[in-house]
């Protein structure tokens, strides 16, 4: 039993987060949600060469074949830093889904990161996100991938979301069950994990500005309002980011588990990381509602990540059902 | 990272399973804050000793197995999940153990380990008083140097001391230099709670049952070997286990996995019936939040065994551990009695589960409010734990 990252997962973490943090992601957003499609896309090709486009590509086919550990220390960077793109949809749903068929020039695409591809999916995933920049755009409906037919763009409260609806062409593959079922819980694993990073970097921002905003002649950080509100954001997110690691290596076994706990992940994470958001939007007060300070750039996309890949009503059913038939705690 | 159990951690987990399935009493036995109820407990504790599981983490020569922290943990979990007794010998054996085996000397470890650890000797806890309570620095209760006897004389009031009904000793602090302020000056004693000029008042809780009590200290002589740690270092020696409290020790994440089991059961129950469906379809969220909750911190508490094994500190993390256990643990109960509807007010044997629930409930009241209550908690977690500056106290500017 060790239940830690490795040194290795510590220092990839590390060399994405420096990377990030040098990449002015706020920036990239804005022009992201502009339309401007280029400095996401320069990121997205820098973000490959570090090999996370390829990260659950086996290596016969040119990936990493990392594990699912490694995908969600990835996804909390990127959440960490909101880059945009349909990353989820590009490095986790469709590389499990197509590891089986002959899209190997599709995913050598992925890996490489000159191609970036999209999905809908039924009930979960209904519109596809960022169709007008990806290169392949498919639809899932059950357990049949097909092409899919970009129409116009709709808008989300995160403005980097762009969503689009797509009309089902012919048919890519059939998959199988078992596949699909795990391509959707990579997917809200990942998504799960971008919510982790989000929520992480809400409460370091809000803690920063608490440090150095006075008020009646103090820092706003002395008052218990305001520490008691930010103690209590910590202790979510600390108590969500064990779920999302026990969800992982869930997964990795595939273990039967796996559906509920990466629920269960996804339920924990989405209500700390948006408490997070109404906690640092409000100690930031005005500044924090403006367009021009970058914090709503996080509310917004915790907001619509909150309901993405399955509502909290549909995992928490999940995980509901998941203990009807066999109620006993599962074993270490 | 991994959650695999070696051979020996695995086989560990199964003795234990075994000895709590053939052992448990299998009626549960009356309150430890009644007189009856105490001295069931005692008799519980001896029978574990006698096996050595009332201490599995300690040395052999004190009726423990040198268990792991991680084995310590599965004990817990095995230990809950059977149904099995409270531990009566609780504030002893997790709260003045860890002390006694870094503060105490090889005299005070040999004397009072042994007994603490087969029940015979159950401690109390003396920490508040009736002027200090979450500013537990402003102890006002006093130890009087008396060179003729070798020794100190108690004087003061302590309050809220859990078992200190029925325990045998108390351990707690006294300040043994009035000229100095607040977290100086202080020393740690123990003491029998016999001793002449002790006066044990008890105070009903909000149960009914009195499972704390006052403790009036009149010119109570204390010999100086009943001394823990150095005269004058009181707060340092207790507060290297506050941590350990609020962090592993106090509440491991098996009471709360056990009870969020029975709360699933609970719920599959009620919505079985007529009167419970509409209710249970109401809680349902709850339920899993509950059940998501004592996950959450069974595998937080891995991660916490992780990093302590690995050199690693409880510290300040300790009270994010806190908060979490004590509000899930009302959560829960909440959610429970929500479910039993009309009836969930009713108590004892002829309650729903035979008044597990209303019993629970009022226990886990106390939750956010012992071990530092959780506003004290919020303020550490603030300060230590996320840098915030330290709130302007009165006569610090």
């Amino acid at each position: 039993m060790r239940f830690a990252l490795t040194d290795e997962q510590q220092g990839f973490a590390e060399v994405l987060d420096d990377l990030l943090t040098a990449s002015d992601t706020p920036g990239v957003v804005r022009a992201w949600g502009e339309g401007d499609a280029g400095p996401g896309l320069e990121l997205w090709h820098r973000l490959a060469e570090m090999g996370v486009t390829g990260l659950l590509v086996p290596e016969e086919q040119g990936g990493l074949g990392a594990d699912e550990v490694d995908l969600v220390v990835a996804f909390e960077a990127l959440g960490r830093h909101a880059v945009p793109g349909p990353w989820v949809e590009s490095v986790t749903l469709l590389p499990v889904l197509l590891h089986h068929t002959q899209e190997d020039q599709l995913l050598a695409g992925i890996v490489s990161g000159e191609t970036r591809a999209t999905v809908a999916v039924s009930e979960i995933a209904p519109l596809a996100l960022d169709a007008d920049v990806a290169d392949a755009t498919f639809v899932l409906d059950r357990n049949v991938l097909r092409h899919g037919e970009p129409g116009e763009v709709r808008r989300s409260i995160d403005p980097a979301r762009r969503l689009f609806p797509l009309t089902p062409g012919h048919e890519v593959a059939a998959v199988d069950e078992p596949t699909v079922a795990k391509a959707h819980d990579t997917a809200v694993l990942a998504c799960a994990a971008q919510l982790l990073g989000a929520g992480e970097r809400l409460l370091d921002d809000a803690v920063a500005y608490a440090k150095q905003r006075k008020q009646f002649g103090r820092l706003i950080g002395e008052y218990q309002a305001l520490k008691h509100a930010l103690a209590d954001v910590r202790v979510a997110l600390d108590f969500a980011r064990p779920l999302v690691h026990v969800a992982a290596l869930s997964l990795h076994a595939g273990s039967q588990e796996a559906g509920r706990d990466v629920s269960a992940a996804k339920v924990a994470t989405g209500g700390a990381a948006y408490a997070a958001a109404r906690t640092a939007l409000q100690v930031h007060g005005a500044i924090g509602y403006t367009a021009e300070h970058d914090l709503g750039l996080w509310v917004t996309k915790t907001r619509a990540l909150l309901t993405a890949w399955g509502t909290p009503a549909r995992h928490r059913a999940r995980v509901l059902d998941s203990l009807m038939p066999l109620p006993e705690m599962p074993e270490a | 990272m991994n959650l695999d159990l070696d051979e020996a951690d695995a086989a560990f987990q199964e003795e234990a399973r075994a000895w709590l399935r053939d052992n448990v009493p299998a009626a549960p036995l009356p309150s430890m804050d009644t007189a009856e109820g105490f001295a069931a407990h005692r008799e519980w504790e001896a029978l574990l000793a006698e096996h050595r599981w009332s201490v599995v983490s300690w040395p052999q020569e004190y009726h423990g197995r040198e268990a792991s922290l991680l084995q310590w943990v599965i004990f817990e979990e095995e230990y809950y999940r059977s149904g099995a007794p409270g531990r009566v010998s609780q504030n002893g054996i997790f709260l003045l153990a860890p002390i006694l085996f870094e503060h105490g000397t090889q005299e005070q470890q040999g004397r009072f380990l042994p007994s603490m650890a087969t029940g015979e000797q159950v401690w109390a806890q003396a920490w508040s008083e009736p002027e200090a309570g979450s500013d537990l620095a402003s102890i006002r209760s006093t130890a009087t140097r008396d060179d003729a006897r070798g020794g100190w004389v108690l004087n003061g009031q302590k309050t809220w001391s859990s078992r200190a009904a029925f325990a045998d000793w108390g351990f707690g602090l006294f300040r043994s230099d009035p000229a100095a302020e607040r977290h100086r000056g202080l020393t740690y004693f123990l003491f029998p709670l016999d001793a002449e000029g002790v006066t044990v008042r008890p105070i009903a809780q909000l149960d009914g049952e009195p499972g704390f009590a006052e403790i009036f200290f009149d010119d109570v002589f204390v010999p100086d070997r009943d001394v823990l740690g150095a005269p004058g270092d009181g707060w340092r020696v207790a507060m290297s286990t506050a941590g350990n409290e609020r962090g592993l020790s106090l509440r491991s994440p098996g009471r709360f996995c056990a009870a969020a089991d029975r709360l699933v059961d609970l719920w599959r129950r009620q919505s079985g019936t007529k009167q419970g469906r509409r209710d249970a379809e109401r809680a349902a969220d709850r339920v899993v939040d509950a059940w998501i909750g004592a996950q959450a911190y069974r595998a937080y508490t891995w991660g916490t065994v992780t990093r302590l094994a690995g050199g690693g500190e409880t510290g300040a993390a300790g009270s994010v551990n806190k908060l979490f256990w004590s509000e899930l643990d009302i959560a829960l109960h909440e959610t429970a009695l929500d479910l039993l509807g009309p009836e969930s007010e009713l108590r004892g044997e002829d309650a729903p589960d035979a008044g597990w629930w209303s019993d629970g409930y009022l226990f886990s009241l106390a939750g956010p409010i012992y071990a530092g209550t959780n506003e004290i908690q919020r303020n550490i977690v603030a300060e230590r734990v996320l840098g915030l500056p330290r709130e302007a106290r009165r006569g610090e500017r």
